[in-house]
């Protein structure tokens, strides 16, 4: 007589027992191991999905690299920026502030207003040369838009321009990248 | 017939392994995944912070480096598979 095997219901080992009952098995051992044998399925799939996001920001940047860049859009005249003033305009979406610096007779700059640690609006310290953040400190140079003291690590996106006729024209918007 | 059990002349059969033997092993596994799943979870977060700033140079080598792990992972359970 073959000996009833106590782990399982009706006496058979295991291994003998159909699929449905050995995924859910009485035996403490069996099932600890039945839990984390699923628990790495899981995981794995919880792998997929992250590589899945990160195959999505990869096609994601590449739709954005082949965009069209934003057109042309007047900021303002000459005449309405005197030196050393700033003026907020929207580039290229409305959704997207910006700030004019004007330096010098002849020297505009333009970056986003957005700091680049929490978005809070930065203000211009023309005569320090110098963009401020007033939410955490933080402090952006004003000739290149990097970050120069604070929390914030990545520079502020530059909107380039072009003088002509008598205005200041936002001609398109650099990424860190492109920078 | 043999000592193990497998016919005489053939290769050795396998004994099948014991549930403990098992739960050594799926530990073993787990452990690595889950490092490779926290790897993987910094990799998103930080190409996501730097894309999100307009940096995208990092996002390719970021996809290839999250495909491997996921690649290892995905080997890994098809030994976990094999086992059972
Ligand atoms: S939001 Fe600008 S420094 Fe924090």
């Amino acid at each position: 007589m073959t000996e009833r095997d106590s782990r399982t219901p009706d006496g058979r080992p295991p291994a003998e027992q159909p699929r449905w009952r050995r995924d859910f098995p009485i035996d403490v051992a069996e099932d600890a191991y039945v839990a984390r044998r699923d628990f790495a399925k899981f995981s794995v799939l919880v792998s997929a999905a992250f590589a899945t996001g990160q195959i999505w920001l990869l096609l994601r940047s590449i739709f954005r690299r082949r965009a069209p860049g934003a057109p042309p859009a007047r900021v303002a005249s000459v005449t309405d920026v005197p030196v050393g003033a700033a003026i907020a305009f929207r580039y290229p979406t409305e959704r997207d502030p910006c700030l004019l610096v004007r330096r010098g007779k002849d020297e505009f700059v333009a970056y986003g207003s957005e700091c680049t640690h929490l978005m809070c609006a930065v203000l211009p310290e023309v005569e320090k040369g110098r963009l401020r953040c007033p939410c955490h400190m933080g402090f952006f140079d004003l000739a290149t838009g990097r970050p120069i003291a604070g929390p914030p690590r990545r520079r502020l996106p530059v909107v380039t321009l072009e003088v002509r006729d008598g205005g200041i024209w936002a001609t398109g918007v650099k990424l860190e990248s492109e920078q | 017939m043999t000592d193990d059990g497998s016919p005489a002349g053939g290769a050795p059969r396998r004994r099948p392994l014991a549930t403990g033997e098992k739960s050594t092993i799926v530990y073993g596994i787990l452990g690595v995944l889950l490092v490779l799943l926290v790897a993987q979870l910094w990799l998103l977060t930080a190409t996501t912070n730097a894309w999100l700033g307009g940096d995208d140079s990092v996002v390719l080598p970021a996809a290839v480096a999250s495909l491997a792990c996921l690649g290892l992972n995905v080997g890994l359970l098809l030994y976990l598979f094999r086992l059972e």
